[in-house]
Protein backbone atom coordinates (compact mmCIF):
# COMPACT_ATOMS: atom_id res chain seq x y z
CA UNK A 1 0.00 0.00 0.00
CA UNK A 2 2.82 2.30 0.99
CA UNK A 3 4.65 1.49 -2.21
CA UNK A 4 1.55 2.29 -4.16
CA UNK A 5 1.28 5.70 -2.43
CA UNK A 6 4.90 6.48 -3.28
CA UNK A 7 4.30 5.48 -6.82
CA UNK A 8 1.35 7.84 -7.12
CA UNK A 9 3.28 10.65 -5.47
CA UNK A 10 6.17 10.15 -7.87
CA UNK A 11 3.75 10.08 -10.75
CA UNK A 12 2.07 13.26 -9.60
CA UNK A 13 5.39 15.07 -9.25
CA UNK A 14 6.50 13.89 -12.67
CA UNK A 15 3.33 15.03 -14.33
CA UNK A 16 3.77 18.46 -12.74
CA UNK A 17 7.22 18.71 -14.26
CA UNK A 18 6.31 17.49 -17.72
CA UNK A 19 2.97 19.27 -17.91
CA UNK A 20 3.49 22.93 -17.00
CA UNK A 21 0.24 24.05 -18.69
CA UNK A 22 -2.52 25.16 -16.31
CA UNK A 23 -4.72 22.43 -14.93
CA UNK A 24 -8.20 22.31 -16.31
CA UNK A 25 -9.74 23.38 -13.02
CA UNK A 26 -7.65 26.56 -12.83
CA UNK A 27 -9.04 27.82 -16.13
CA UNK A 28 -12.37 29.54 -15.82
CA UNK A 29 -13.94 30.77 -19.04
CA UNK A 30 -15.72 34.11 -18.66
CA UNK A 31 -18.78 33.67 -20.89
CA UNK A 32 -21.16 32.88 -18.03
CA UNK A 33 -19.61 35.17 -15.43
CA UNK A 34 -20.84 38.53 -14.24
CA UNK A 35 -20.19 41.33 -11.79
CA UNK A 36 -22.50 42.72 -9.13
CA UNK A 37 -21.89 46.27 -7.92
CA UNK A 38 -21.79 46.55 -4.14
CA UNK A 39 -22.57 50.23 -3.96
CA UNK A 40 -21.84 51.08 -0.35
CA UNK A 41 -18.52 49.27 0.04
CA UNK A 42 -16.94 50.13 -3.30
CA UNK A 43 -16.56 46.49 -4.26
CA UNK A 44 -17.62 44.08 -6.98
CA UNK A 45 -18.82 40.54 -6.54
CA UNK A 46 -17.70 38.18 -9.31
CA UNK A 47 -20.49 35.67 -9.90
CA UNK A 48 -20.87 32.47 -11.90
CA UNK A 49 -24.22 32.35 -13.62
CA UNK A 50 -24.30 28.59 -14.28
CA UNK A 51 -23.20 27.62 -10.79
CA UNK A 52 -25.27 30.40 -9.17
CA UNK A 53 -22.43 31.28 -6.83
CA UNK A 54 -20.13 34.14 -5.95
CA UNK A 55 -16.51 33.43 -6.84
CA UNK A 56 -14.67 36.42 -5.43
CA UNK A 57 -14.97 39.95 -4.15
CA UNK A 58 -12.87 42.66 -5.76
CA UNK A 59 -12.33 45.72 -3.60
CA UNK A 60 -11.00 49.24 -3.84
CA UNK A 61 -13.17 50.80 -6.53
CA UNK A 62 -14.17 54.00 -4.70
CA UNK A 63 -17.73 55.38 -4.58
CA UNK A 64 -19.92 52.98 -6.53
CA UNK A 65 -23.31 54.57 -5.92
CA UNK A 66 -25.03 54.53 -9.32
CA UNK A 67 -22.07 52.67 -10.80
CA UNK A 68 -22.19 50.82 -14.08
CA UNK A 69 -19.71 48.90 -16.19
CA UNK A 70 -18.98 47.63 -19.68
CA UNK A 71 -16.94 44.67 -20.89
CA UNK A 72 -14.10 44.32 -23.39
CA UNK A 73 -15.01 42.29 -26.51
CA UNK A 74 -13.02 39.29 -25.21
CA UNK A 75 -15.06 39.37 -21.98
CA UNK A 76 -11.91 39.50 -19.91
CA UNK A 77 -11.86 43.10 -18.73
CA UNK A 78 -14.56 45.18 -17.09
CA UNK A 79 -14.45 48.98 -17.13
CA UNK A 80 -16.22 50.26 -14.05
CA UNK A 81 -17.62 53.79 -13.91
CA UNK A 82 -17.87 55.11 -10.35
CA UNK A 83 -19.80 58.10 -9.08
CA UNK A 84 -16.59 59.73 -7.85
CA UNK A 85 -15.20 59.94 -11.39
CA UNK A 86 -13.21 56.73 -10.97
CA UNK A 87 -12.62 54.59 -14.04
CA UNK A 88 -11.36 51.18 -12.98
CA UNK A 89 -10.23 48.35 -15.24
CA UNK A 90 -10.73 44.93 -13.72
CA UNK A 91 -9.34 41.64 -15.06
CA UNK A 92 -12.00 39.10 -14.19
CA UNK A 93 -9.75 36.14 -15.01
CA UNK A 94 -7.20 37.11 -12.35
CA UNK A 95 -9.86 38.93 -10.28
CA UNK A 96 -7.65 41.97 -9.89
CA UNK A 97 -7.75 45.69 -10.60
CA UNK A 98 -5.28 46.28 -13.44
CA UNK A 99 -5.80 50.01 -13.93
CA UNK A 100 -7.54 52.85 -12.17
CA UNK A 101 -7.78 56.59 -12.73
CA UNK A 102 -9.98 59.27 -11.23
CA UNK A 103 -10.90 61.15 -14.39
CA UNK A 104 -13.41 63.69 -13.03
CA UNK A 105 -15.09 64.88 -9.85
CA UNK A 106 -18.46 63.26 -10.49
CA UNK A 107 -19.45 60.80 -13.21
CA UNK A 108 -22.60 58.98 -14.27
CA UNK A 109 -21.70 56.15 -16.62
CA UNK A 110 -19.83 55.11 -19.70
CA UNK A 111 -19.62 53.15 -22.90
CA UNK A 112 -17.12 51.17 -24.97
CA UNK A 113 -16.64 51.71 -28.71
CA UNK A 114 -17.75 49.06 -31.21
CA UNK A 115 -14.10 48.08 -31.85
CA UNK A 116 -13.39 47.80 -28.12
CA UNK A 117 -10.51 50.29 -28.28
CA UNK A 118 -12.06 53.34 -26.60
CA UNK A 119 -13.86 53.81 -23.32
CA UNK A 120 -15.96 56.98 -22.86
CA UNK A 121 -17.17 58.42 -19.55
CA UNK A 122 -20.09 60.79 -19.01
CA UNK A 123 -19.41 63.46 -16.39
CA UNK A 124 -21.56 65.63 -14.12
CA UNK A 125 -18.60 67.55 -12.72
CA UNK A 126 -17.05 69.22 -14.72
CA UNK A 127 -19.57 67.98 -17.32
CA UNK A 128 -18.80 66.78 -20.82
CA UNK A 129 -17.39 63.43 -21.91
CA UNK A 130 -13.86 62.09 -21.71
CA UNK A 131 -12.57 59.26 -23.85
CA UNK A 132 -9.77 56.88 -22.88
CA UNK A 133 -7.62 54.19 -24.48
CA UNK A 134 -9.10 50.85 -23.42
CA UNK A 135 -5.65 49.28 -23.00
CA UNK A 136 -3.82 51.96 -21.05
CA UNK A 137 -6.62 54.25 -19.76
CA UNK A 138 -4.70 57.21 -21.22
CA UNK A 139 -6.82 60.20 -22.20
CA UNK A 140 -7.56 60.14 -25.94
CA UNK A 141 -10.10 62.97 -26.21
CA UNK A 142 -11.75 65.50 -23.92
CA UNK A 143 -15.12 66.85 -25.03
CA UNK A 144 -16.19 69.68 -22.70
CA UNK A 145 -19.90 70.47 -22.98
CA UNK A 146 -20.59 73.06 -20.28
CA UNK A 147 -23.35 70.78 -19.01
CA UNK A 148 -23.94 67.58 -17.13
CA UNK A 149 -24.06 64.80 -19.69
CA UNK A 150 -26.41 61.82 -19.62
CA UNK A 151 -27.46 58.92 -21.82
CA UNK A 152 -23.98 58.12 -23.16
CA UNK A 153 -24.05 55.14 -25.56
CA UNK A 154 -21.81 53.64 -28.23
CA UNK A 155 -22.95 53.70 -31.85
CA UNK A 156 -21.62 51.91 -34.94
CA UNK A 157 -18.57 53.42 -36.65
CA UNK A 158 -16.59 54.30 -33.53
CA UNK A 159 -19.15 56.84 -32.38
CA UNK A 160 -20.46 57.87 -29.00
CA UNK A 161 -23.78 59.65 -28.50
CA UNK A 162 -24.81 61.59 -25.38
CA UNK A 163 -27.16 64.37 -24.27
CA UNK A 164 -26.86 67.55 -22.22
CA UNK A 165 -29.08 67.75 -19.13
CA UNK A 166 -28.71 71.50 -18.76
CA UNK A 167 -28.92 72.53 -22.42
CA UNK A 168 -31.28 70.02 -24.07
CA UNK A 169 -28.92 68.95 -26.84
CA UNK A 170 -27.68 65.63 -28.20
CA UNK A 171 -24.09 65.34 -29.40
CA UNK A 172 -22.66 62.68 -31.68
CA UNK A 173 -18.89 62.25 -31.32
CA UNK A 174 -17.31 60.45 -34.26
CA UNK A 175 -13.85 59.03 -33.46
CA UNK A 176 -13.38 57.01 -36.63
CA UNK A 177 -10.57 59.26 -37.87
CA UNK A 178 -8.70 59.99 -34.66
CA UNK A 179 -9.75 63.36 -33.25
CA UNK A 180 -13.43 63.55 -32.38
CA UNK A 181 -15.77 65.23 -34.86
CA UNK A 182 -18.80 66.40 -32.91
CA UNK A 183 -22.26 66.88 -34.44
CA UNK A 184 -24.56 68.95 -32.22
CA UNK A 185 -28.31 68.47 -32.38
CA UNK A 186 -30.13 71.31 -30.62
CA UNK A 187 -33.64 71.58 -29.17
CA UNK A 188 -34.15 67.98 -28.19
CA UNK A 189 -36.26 69.07 -25.18
CA UNK A 190 -35.93 70.24 -21.57
CA UNK A 191 -33.80 68.26 -19.14
CA UNK A 192 -33.10 64.97 -20.92
CA UNK A 193 -32.48 62.48 -18.09
CA UNK A 194 -31.41 59.29 -19.88
CA UNK A 195 -31.32 57.77 -23.35
CA UNK A 196 -31.11 54.47 -25.19
CA UNK A 197 -29.95 53.30 -28.58
CA UNK A 198 -31.77 50.53 -30.39
CA UNK A 199 -29.86 47.32 -31.02
CA UNK A 200 -29.53 48.11 -34.73
CA UNK A 201 -27.85 51.39 -33.83
CA UNK A 202 -30.47 53.38 -35.71
CA UNK A 203 -32.59 55.20 -33.13
CA UNK A 204 -31.29 57.18 -30.17
CA UNK A 205 -34.25 57.90 -27.89
CA UNK A 206 -34.01 60.42 -25.06
CA UNK A 207 -36.38 60.65 -22.09
CA UNK A 208 -37.29 64.17 -20.97
CA UNK A 209 -37.81 65.20 -17.38
CA UNK A 210 -38.64 68.85 -18.03
CA UNK A 211 -41.47 68.29 -20.49
CA UNK A 212 -43.83 65.63 -21.80
CA UNK A 213 -42.71 63.00 -24.24
CA UNK A 214 -39.45 61.72 -25.62
CA UNK A 215 -37.17 62.69 -28.49
CA UNK A 216 -35.83 60.29 -31.11
CA UNK A 217 -32.89 60.81 -33.43
CA UNK A 218 -32.49 58.72 -36.59
CA UNK A 219 -28.78 57.93 -36.74
CA UNK A 220 -29.14 56.75 -40.34
CA UNK A 221 -30.31 60.20 -41.43
CA UNK A 222 -27.41 62.15 -43.03
CA UNK A 223 -28.66 65.22 -41.16
CA UNK A 224 -30.06 63.85 -37.90
CA UNK A 225 -32.70 66.02 -36.23
CA UNK A 226 -35.02 65.75 -33.21
CA UNK A 227 -38.23 63.76 -33.76
CA UNK A 228 -40.80 64.33 -31.00
CA UNK A 229 -42.39 61.17 -29.61
CA UNK A 230 -45.63 61.23 -27.58
CA UNK A 231 -45.53 65.02 -27.11
CA UNK A 232 -49.02 64.90 -25.61
CA UNK A 233 -48.15 62.21 -23.09
CA UNK A 234 -49.20 63.14 -19.58
CA UNK A 235 -50.77 66.42 -20.62
CA UNK A 236 -53.65 67.43 -18.41
CA UNK A 237 -52.70 64.85 -15.82
CA UNK A 238 -51.01 65.81 -12.64
CA UNK A 239 -47.46 64.47 -12.51
CA UNK A 240 -46.55 62.60 -9.35
CA UNK A 241 -43.37 63.54 -7.49
CA UNK A 242 -40.41 61.66 -8.98
CA UNK A 243 -38.24 60.17 -6.23
CA UNK A 244 -35.99 58.32 -8.64
CA UNK A 245 -35.32 59.00 -12.30
CA UNK A 246 -36.23 56.04 -14.50
CA UNK A 247 -33.54 54.30 -16.51
CA UNK A 248 -33.82 53.86 -20.23
CA UNK A 249 -30.72 51.72 -20.66
CA UNK A 250 -32.72 48.65 -19.77
CA UNK A 251 -35.13 49.56 -22.57
CA UNK A 252 -37.29 46.85 -23.89
CA UNK A 253 -38.19 45.97 -27.44
CA UNK A 254 -41.01 43.51 -27.62
CA UNK A 255 -41.71 42.49 -31.18
CA UNK A 256 -42.60 45.65 -33.06
CA UNK A 257 -42.94 47.81 -29.97
CA UNK A 258 -40.77 49.55 -27.41
CA UNK A 259 -41.79 49.50 -23.78
CA UNK A 260 -40.56 52.45 -21.74
CA UNK A 261 -41.07 53.65 -18.18
CA UNK A 262 -43.22 56.78 -17.86
CA UNK A 263 -41.89 59.66 -15.76
CA UNK A 264 -44.13 60.86 -12.93
CA UNK A 265 -46.86 58.30 -13.67
CA UNK A 266 -47.58 54.74 -12.56
CA UNK A 267 -47.39 53.44 -16.12
CA UNK A 268 -45.23 51.94 -18.83
CA UNK A 269 -45.67 53.24 -22.37
CA UNK A 270 -45.84 51.18 -25.57
CA UNK A 271 -44.50 52.75 -28.74
CA UNK A 272 -44.56 51.43 -32.31
CA UNK A 273 -40.92 50.90 -33.28
CA UNK A 274 -41.58 51.83 -36.92
CA UNK A 275 -43.57 55.06 -36.75
CA UNK A 276 -42.98 55.96 -33.06
CA UNK A 277 -46.69 56.41 -32.32
CA UNK A 278 -48.20 55.35 -29.02
CA UNK A 279 -49.75 51.87 -29.06
CA UNK A 280 -50.77 51.54 -25.44
CA UNK A 281 -50.21 52.14 -21.74
CA UNK A 282 -50.13 49.63 -18.93
CA UNK A 283 -50.91 50.77 -15.39
CA UNK A 284 -48.29 49.61 -12.92
CA UNK A 285 -47.84 49.31 -9.17
CA UNK A 286 -45.61 52.36 -8.89
CA UNK A 287 -43.40 54.66 -10.94
CA UNK A 288 -41.24 52.33 -13.03
CA UNK A 289 -37.45 52.58 -12.77
CA UNK A 290 -36.44 49.78 -15.15
CA UNK A 291 -38.68 48.12 -17.74
CA UNK A 292 -36.55 45.25 -19.02
CA UNK A 293 -37.58 42.84 -21.76
CA UNK A 294 -36.67 39.20 -21.44
CA UNK A 295 -34.31 38.57 -24.38
CA UNK A 296 -37.07 36.86 -26.40
CA UNK A 297 -39.32 39.91 -25.92
CA UNK A 298 -42.25 37.93 -24.49
CA UNK A 299 -42.12 39.44 -20.99
CA UNK A 300 -41.23 42.81 -19.53
CA UNK A 301 -40.07 42.94 -15.93
CA UNK A 302 -40.60 46.23 -14.11
CA UNK A 303 -39.27 47.53 -10.79
CA UNK A 304 -40.31 50.73 -9.04
CA UNK A 305 -39.13 53.89 -7.33
CA UNK A 306 -39.04 54.54 -3.59
CA UNK A 307 -41.24 54.00 -1.56
CA UNK A 308 -42.75 51.21 -3.69
CA UNK A 309 -39.42 49.57 -4.49
CA UNK A 310 -40.15 46.22 -2.84
CA UNK A 311 -42.15 44.89 -5.77
CA UNK A 312 -41.63 43.50 -9.28
CA UNK A 313 -44.35 43.21 -11.90
CA UNK A 314 -44.10 41.04 -15.00
CA UNK A 315 -46.04 42.21 -18.07
CA UNK A 316 -46.97 39.88 -20.92
CA UNK A 317 -46.13 41.71 -24.13
CA UNK A 318 -48.86 40.09 -26.21
CA UNK A 319 -51.74 41.09 -23.94
CA UNK A 320 -49.91 44.11 -22.37
CA UNK A 321 -51.27 42.91 -19.02
CA UNK A 322 -49.53 42.32 -15.70
CA UNK A 323 -49.34 38.53 -15.35
CA UNK A 324 -47.25 38.24 -12.21
CA UNK A 325 -46.45 40.40 -9.19
CA UNK A 326 -44.24 39.58 -6.22
CA UNK A 327 -42.16 41.18 -3.50
CA UNK A 328 -38.53 40.02 -3.43
CA UNK A 329 -37.75 42.44 -0.57
CA UNK A 330 -37.02 46.08 0.21
CA UNK A 331 -35.15 48.08 -2.42
CA UNK A 332 -35.19 46.03 -5.60
CA UNK A 333 -32.60 48.02 -7.56
CA UNK A 334 -31.81 46.07 -10.71
CA UNK A 335 -32.66 43.02 -12.80
CA UNK A 336 -30.43 41.21 -15.30
CA UNK A 337 -31.50 38.40 -17.61
CA UNK A 338 -29.28 35.53 -18.62
CA UNK A 339 -28.39 35.83 -22.30
CA UNK A 340 -31.19 33.51 -23.39
CA UNK A 341 -33.62 34.65 -20.73
CA UNK A 342 -34.18 31.45 -18.76
CA UNK A 343 -33.32 33.20 -15.50
CA UNK A 344 -33.37 36.70 -14.11
CA UNK A 345 -31.03 37.89 -11.37
CA UNK A 346 -32.48 40.54 -9.05
CA UNK A 347 -30.56 42.73 -6.62
CA UNK A 348 -32.38 43.42 -3.36
CA UNK A 349 -30.33 46.08 -1.64
CA UNK A 350 -31.72 46.10 1.89
CA UNK A 351 -31.88 42.30 2.10
CA UNK A 352 -28.22 42.16 1.04
CA UNK A 353 -29.03 39.53 -1.55
CA UNK A 354 -29.06 38.80 -5.25
CA UNK A 355 -32.02 36.48 -5.87
CA UNK A 356 -32.31 34.26 -8.94
CA UNK A 357 -35.70 33.45 -10.50
CA UNK A 358 -36.84 31.16 -13.28
CA UNK A 359 -38.59 33.46 -15.78
CA UNK A 360 -41.17 30.88 -16.88
CA UNK A 361 -42.29 29.40 -13.57
CA UNK A 362 -41.28 32.48 -11.46
CA UNK A 363 -39.77 30.04 -8.94
CA UNK A 364 -36.78 31.10 -6.92
CA UNK A 365 -33.69 29.21 -8.10
CA UNK A 366 -31.10 30.49 -5.68
CA UNK A 367 -29.66 33.47 -3.87
CA UNK A 368 -26.26 34.97 -3.22
CA UNK A 369 -25.22 37.19 -0.35
CA UNK A 370 -24.00 40.60 -1.48
CA UNK A 371 -23.44 43.86 0.33
CA UNK A 372 -25.97 46.55 -0.73
CA UNK A 373 -26.11 45.13 -4.26
CA UNK A 374 -27.18 47.41 -7.11
CA UNK A 375 -26.29 46.83 -10.79
CA UNK A 376 -25.82 43.28 -12.11
CA UNK A 377 -23.81 42.93 -15.31
CA UNK A 378 -23.32 39.64 -17.16
CA UNK A 379 -20.41 39.37 -19.57
CA UNK A 380 -22.86 38.68 -22.43
CA UNK A 381 -23.31 42.47 -22.53
CA UNK A 382 -19.92 42.63 -24.26
CA UNK A 383 -21.59 41.81 -27.57
CA UNK A 384 -24.56 44.14 -27.35
CA UNK A 385 -24.66 47.69 -28.61
CA UNK A 386 -25.59 50.47 -26.23
CA UNK A 387 -25.08 48.51 -23.01
CA UNK B 1 -10.12 40.39 -2.69
CA UNK B 2 -11.32 37.23 -1.05
CA UNK B 3 -12.66 33.92 -2.26
CA UNK B 4 -16.31 33.41 -1.54
CA UNK B 5 -18.48 30.34 -1.62
CA UNK B 6 -22.20 30.48 -1.20
CA UNK B 7 -22.48 27.62 1.32
CA UNK B 8 -23.49 29.08 4.66
CA UNK B 9 -21.40 28.31 7.70
CA UNK B 10 -18.20 27.69 5.78
CA UNK B 11 -15.05 29.49 6.89
CA UNK B 12 -15.00 31.88 3.91
CA UNK B 13 -18.51 32.86 4.96
CA UNK B 14 -17.08 34.16 8.24
CA UNK B 15 -14.56 36.15 6.28
CA UNK B 16 -17.42 37.58 4.27
CA UNK B 17 -19.21 38.50 7.47
CA UNK B 18 -16.08 40.16 8.81
CA UNK B 19 -15.75 42.10 5.57
CA UNK B 20 -19.37 43.12 5.79
CA UNK B 21 -18.92 44.46 9.31
CA UNK B 22 -15.70 46.18 8.36
CA UNK B 23 -17.23 48.05 5.47
CA UNK B 24 -20.59 48.72 7.01
CA UNK B 25 -21.14 52.47 7.04
CA UNK B 26 -23.21 53.84 9.93
CA UNK B 27 -25.90 54.59 7.35
CA UNK B 28 -26.37 50.91 6.66
CA UNK B 29 -25.45 49.49 10.03
CA UNK B 30 -27.99 51.32 12.18
CA UNK B 31 -30.98 51.06 9.95
CA UNK B 32 -33.11 49.31 12.54
CA UNK B 33 -33.25 52.33 14.88
CA UNK B 34 -35.46 55.30 13.88
CA UNK B 35 -32.41 57.55 13.51
CA UNK B 36 -30.60 54.86 11.52
CA UNK B 37 -33.60 54.51 9.24
CA UNK B 38 -33.66 58.25 8.53
CA UNK B 39 -29.94 58.37 7.83
CA UNK B 40 -30.33 55.33 5.60
CA UNK B 41 -33.12 57.10 3.70
CA UNK B 42 -30.95 60.19 3.20
CA UNK B 43 -28.01 58.25 1.80
CA UNK B 44 -29.92 55.65 -0.21
CA UNK B 45 -32.94 57.58 -1.49
CA UNK B 46 -31.91 61.25 -1.48
CA UNK B 47 -28.70 59.65 -2.72
CA UNK B 48 -30.48 58.57 -5.93
CA UNK B 49 -29.94 62.11 -7.17
CA UNK B 50 -27.49 63.66 -4.70
CA UNK B 51 -25.12 60.68 -4.57
CA UNK B 52 -24.61 58.10 -1.83
CA UNK B 53 -22.02 60.37 -0.21
CA UNK B 54 -24.31 63.40 -0.81
CA UNK B 55 -21.57 65.11 -2.82
CA UNK B 56 -23.91 65.53 -5.77
CA UNK B 57 -25.15 63.82 -8.90
CA UNK B 58 -27.96 65.02 -11.09
CA UNK B 59 -28.88 67.02 -7.98
CA UNK B 60 -26.39 69.32 -6.23
CA UNK B 61 -23.91 68.64 -3.43
CA UNK B 62 -25.83 68.60 -0.13
CA UNK B 63 -22.98 68.07 2.30
CA UNK B 64 -23.01 70.53 5.26
CA UNK B 65 -20.51 73.02 3.78
CA UNK B 66 -22.73 73.45 0.70
CA UNK B 67 -25.83 74.19 2.76
CA UNK B 68 -24.54 76.94 5.04
CA UNK B 69 -27.09 79.40 3.63
CA UNK B 70 -29.95 77.26 4.99
CA UNK B 71 -31.48 77.02 8.44
CA UNK B 72 -33.32 73.92 9.63
CA UNK B 73 -36.77 75.40 9.05
CA UNK B 74 -36.14 76.51 5.45
CA UNK B 75 -34.34 73.30 4.54
CA UNK B 76 -37.09 71.11 5.94
CA UNK B 77 -39.59 73.10 3.83
CA UNK B 78 -37.46 72.38 0.73
CA UNK B 79 -37.54 68.69 1.62
CA UNK B 80 -41.33 68.74 2.18
CA UNK B 81 -42.35 70.89 -0.77
CA UNK B 82 -39.54 70.43 -3.27
CA UNK B 83 -38.25 73.13 -5.61
CA UNK B 84 -40.62 73.98 -8.50
CA UNK B 85 -39.17 73.84 -12.04
CA UNK B 86 -36.38 71.53 -10.85
CA UNK B 87 -36.07 67.77 -10.33
CA UNK B 88 -36.33 68.17 -6.52
CA UNK B 89 -39.63 66.48 -5.61
CA UNK B 90 -41.88 67.27 -2.64
CA UNK B 91 -41.47 64.55 0.00
CA UNK B 92 -44.57 65.62 1.97
CA UNK B 93 -46.76 62.83 0.50
CA UNK B 94 -44.54 60.18 2.08
CA UNK B 95 -42.81 61.97 4.97
CA UNK B 96 -43.86 63.59 8.27
CA UNK B 97 -42.88 67.19 9.10
CA UNK B 98 -40.96 65.90 12.10
CA UNK B 99 -38.89 63.55 9.93
CA UNK B 100 -38.19 66.33 7.41
CA UNK B 101 -36.93 68.50 10.27
CA UNK B 102 -34.68 65.68 11.52
CA UNK B 103 -33.33 65.18 7.99
CA UNK B 104 -32.64 68.92 7.65
CA UNK B 105 -30.82 68.77 10.99
CA UNK B 106 -28.75 65.82 9.76
CA UNK B 107 -27.89 67.53 6.48
CA UNK B 108 -26.81 70.76 8.17
CA UNK B 109 -24.84 69.20 11.02
CA UNK B 110 -23.56 66.06 9.32
CA UNK B 111 -24.73 63.96 12.25
CA UNK B 112 -27.90 63.06 14.09
CA UNK B 113 -28.30 62.03 17.69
Amino acid sequence: MNILKHFFLAFAVTSLVVAPSPKAETIRATGDLGLVVERASGSLLLIDQSERTALARIEGLGDLSHASLVYSPDQRFAYVFGRDGGLTKVDITTRKIVGRIVQSGNAIGGAISDDGRLVAVSNYEPGGVRIFDADTLELVADIPAGSKTIGLVDAPGRKFVFSLWDDGETWIADLSSGDPIVTRIEDIGTNPYDALITDDGRLYITGLFGEDGLTAIDMWDPEPHPIRVLPEYGRGQKDLPVYKMPHLEGWARAGREFVLPAVGHHQVLWIDAQNLSETGRTDTYGQPVFAMARPDGRQVWVNFAHPLNDTIQVIDTVSKKVVHEFKPGKAVLHMEFTARGHEVWVSVRDAGKVIIYDTRTFEKRGEIDAESPSGIFFTSRAHKMGL
Amino acid sequence: MSQIHAQPGSEPMFRLLALFLLFCSPAVGEETSPVGKLINLVHQDCGSCHGLTLKGGLGPDITPHSLTHYDIETLSMVVLDGIPETAMPPWRPIMSEKDAERIAEYLLRGELK
